[in-house]
């Protein structure tokens, strides 16, 4: 892969919470940003997330969730991804997650929290930054960390 | 027939009232002591426009008030929403409400208790207890309503593709408490068309739906007669994304629908359009707001008249729940929400609400806490006893402004109707995904200008600070979940399984037939069933919705 090919995002929400004004805009945006966007619509589970993320062969995941049942599923997801050999996908997520629980997922191998005033563009940059140094370096992409401070 | 000058409304339609019931004040005065009449109109003649388009308060087209002397007679009912963790936990905070002076529930249930699974099912975890209280059986419910008398307060209960079952289980409840069922007051949300074009939390196709939408018009017409039967509500729709004249358009639509498939079923227009309410937002732009609920009384006044003639005055008249704007919190500077809290709940006031919601400042960031959901109940209050506004009736009406603005949205409103008519109505429409496309199209042109700074949101994209983080956020305990499984588990046991078998083969075969399906659900309730069985059973009859994606 040459880092001309764009960026492929699967956004998902997973549970049941129904809200996806947030995904809906992130998605549009991310697509207009030049990537390549699934948007998965409401009611995901783990299971189908990360089974659409391999079938999609996506680097990124972008999961928007506002039902506080965060702790729950995302986890379920980075498990699975690992089991399919998908870590090396850069999972964000987007919604209302308290700090404490932000730490928790960045511990966990999740690479950036956007809380409720992110913007699109600093999302976008955050993916394609990440991406960029994934393709230019072995492993994981870094995390800026920045993010979460100015989200919380 | 409407008055046609301020002495003939007085003494046709004021006087009528004010024989009955009594307003709050003998005299109500400004604070420097001049007498507040309780309307204001133009100077005699106010000439045929006048008459016909604003008009006056408890008259058609009800552009100014749905009652006489609006909140001169009685306040709004202030109805804070709130329910989370358990029956036990959230049946505390009502009480706590109550106790503080709120005057009527509203009950926020958890999303699988809104989409038909019990807390112990796969798709359930992590979700019990969450966003709302979780009710399996009418066990939970009796919890939830311990000492509150059913008589008395009036509940709101934001609930739709469960709302039968969750209203059979009041309706026990208020049986068990003694009360008859012609003493129950309040309403269901009930609204399953808003829930694919915004909310999500559907479970069957249309047409199933709005069979049960219909059953429980039919039931409750019959035996729960002061119950709102439906909340047909465009705060979703707003919340996510469109914009005033959309959400008018859309919730209009939306009750054109349910309108005409009660009609479909036989019923009299005037036998169930009196149970129909209406929610909407309430947003920071103060004056467009309270056009808005002028256009809305106006709009659907001339629909229920002209279009499905109705008789009833009381068929004609709009009566709305309003809630303040829940993507208007910001997680940035949260006391700033306080102040746009006020502005929104200042809109619902001057816009003749019935009832209100205020929302709390850390709500972008989790449930509210005890203390904010305090706060926002004392803005009401404030707003109430100490403003004024609430004085005197439409006290914006005749400002050049707000009747442009009134005009102007229900022109564009109407605009909307006609294409989504032309389309062959809401369901054909939803078909389409024309809702949801000119939704997202809204809302992602306000995400552009917040982003481009020609929207400014303080504390967000301007005059930015950097805070420490909120403490005190409200988080529920993990524990909980376990908890609750438990006490499901319990009932499963404890109850007689004969019995509940029996009654939800009962209701498979009523769902199979024609036959209203409220009484099947009142049995399977009464027998301890569960939300997810009984669920369980209508998808096995109905069928489930396909989640469509339009983007």
């Amino acid at each position: 892969m040459t880092s001309t090919n764009p960026i492929r995002v699967l956004v998902a929400k997973p549970g049941l919470d129904g809200h996806d004004r947030g995904a809906k805009v992130i998605a549009r945006a991310l697509r207009d940003a030049g990537m390549e966007v699934v948007y998965t619509g409401i009611r995901q589970t783990p299971q189908m997330i990360v089974e659409t993320a391999f079938q999609e062969d996506v680097s990124v995941i972008g999961l928007s969730i506002l039902s506080g049942a965060h702790m729950e599923l995302i986890p379920q997801i980075l498990t699975g991804l690992k089991e399919r050999g998908m870590e090396e996908v850069m999972v964000i997520i987007g919604g209302i997650i308290p700090n404490e629980d932000q730490a928790a997922l960045l511990e966990m191998g999740v690479a950036g929290v956007f809380g409720p005033g992110a913007s699109t563009e600093e999302i976008g940059t955050f993916i394609k930054e990440g991406i960029a140094g994934a393709r230019t370096s072995v492993g994981p992409p870094k995390r800026s960390g920045k993010s979460q401070e100015k989200d919380g | 027939m409407p008055s046609s000058n301020k002495e003939q409304w007085r003494k046709e339609t004021l006087d009528p009232l004010l024989a009955r019931a009594r307003e709050r004040k003998q005299r109500f005065e400004t604070d420097s002591g001049i007498e507040v009449e309780p309307l204001y109109t133009p100077e005699e003649p106010a000439g045929a426009e006048y008459t016909e388009k604003v008009g006056f308060p408890g008259e058609y087209p009800f552009t100014r008030g749905v009652q006489p002397n609006m909140h001169r007679g009685r306040l709004w009912t202030m109805r804070q929403y709130a329910g989370f963790a358990s029956a036990e936990e959230s049946n505390r905070r009502f009480r706590y409400l109550l106790e503080h002076g709120q005057t009527g529930l509203s009950i926020a249930f958890d999303l699988p208790t809104q989409i038909g699974y019990d807390s112990d099912h796969q798709l359930a975890r992590g979700e019990v207890g969450k966003v709302g209280v979780p009710i399996d059986t009418l066990g939970d419910m009796e919890v939830l309503l311990e000492g509150i008398p059913l008589d008395r307060v009036s509940t709101s209960m934001t609930i739709n593709s469960t709302a039968s079952i969750l209203l059979a289980m009041y309706i026990a409840v208020g049986k068990r408490q003694g009360v008859e069922l012609g003493q129950l007051n309040g309403t269901i949300q009930n609204d399953i068309l808003k829930e694919y074009i915004a909310r999500g939390t559907y479970i069957y196709p249309p047409a199933p739906s709005m069979r049960l939408v219909t059953d429980v018009f039919h039931y409750c017409a019959r035996k729960v007669p002061r119950w709102n039967t439906i909340s047909i509500s465009g705060y979703h729709m707003r919340e996510a994304g469109a914009t005033a004249v959309q959400e008018l358009a859309f919730t209009f639509a939306n009750a054109i629908a349910y309108v005409e498939a009660a009609l479909e079923t036989g019923l009299d227009v005037d036998g169930f359009a009196g149970g129909l309410s209406f929610f909407f937002v309430s947003q920071n732009n103060l004056l467009e707001e309270v056009a808005k609920f002028r256009a809305a009384r106006r709009m659907w006044a001339r629909i229920m008249r002209e279009r499905f003639h109705a008789r009833e005055p009381r068929s004609w008249m709009l009566r709305f729940h309003a809630q303040t704007a829940g993507v208007s919190l910001t997680a940035q500077q949260p006391e700033n929400n306080v102040v746009r809290t006020t502005i929104q709940a200042l809109a619902a006031i001057l816009g003749g609400a019935q009832s209100l919601h205020v929302n709390s400042k850390d709500e972008a960031l989790g449930l509210p806490t005890e203390e904010s959901v305090q706060l926002s109940l004392r803005t009401q209050q404030v707003l109430a006893h100490e403003s004024g506004v609430s004085d005197t009736v439409d006290s914006l009406g005749g400002s050049h402004y707000v009747e442009h603005l009134t005009d102007e949205l229900e022109r564009q409103a109407l605009r909307y109707i006609d294409t989504i008519d032309d389309m062959g109505g809401t369901l054909a429409a939803l078909g389409h995904g024309y809702q949801m496309r000119e939704i997202q199209e809204a809302a992602f042109k306000h995400q552009r200008e917040v982003e481009e700074k020609q929207r400014i949101i303080v504390g967000v994209n301007e005059y930015v600070t950097e805070e420490p983080p909120l403490q005190n956020i409200l988080r529920v305990d993990p524990q909980q979940e376990r908890r609750q499984v438990e006490r499901l588990l319990k009932v499963r046991r404890e109850r007689d399984n004969g019995a509940v078998t029996s009654a939800l083969k009962q209701l498979e075969e009523v769902a199979r037939g024609t036959e209203n399906t409220m009484p099947a659900i009142v049995e399977c309730v009464e027998a301890y069933a569960t939300v997810g069985e009984i669920s369980d059973v209508l998808r096995s009859v109905f069928g489930e919705q396909v989640h469509s994606v339009v983007v």
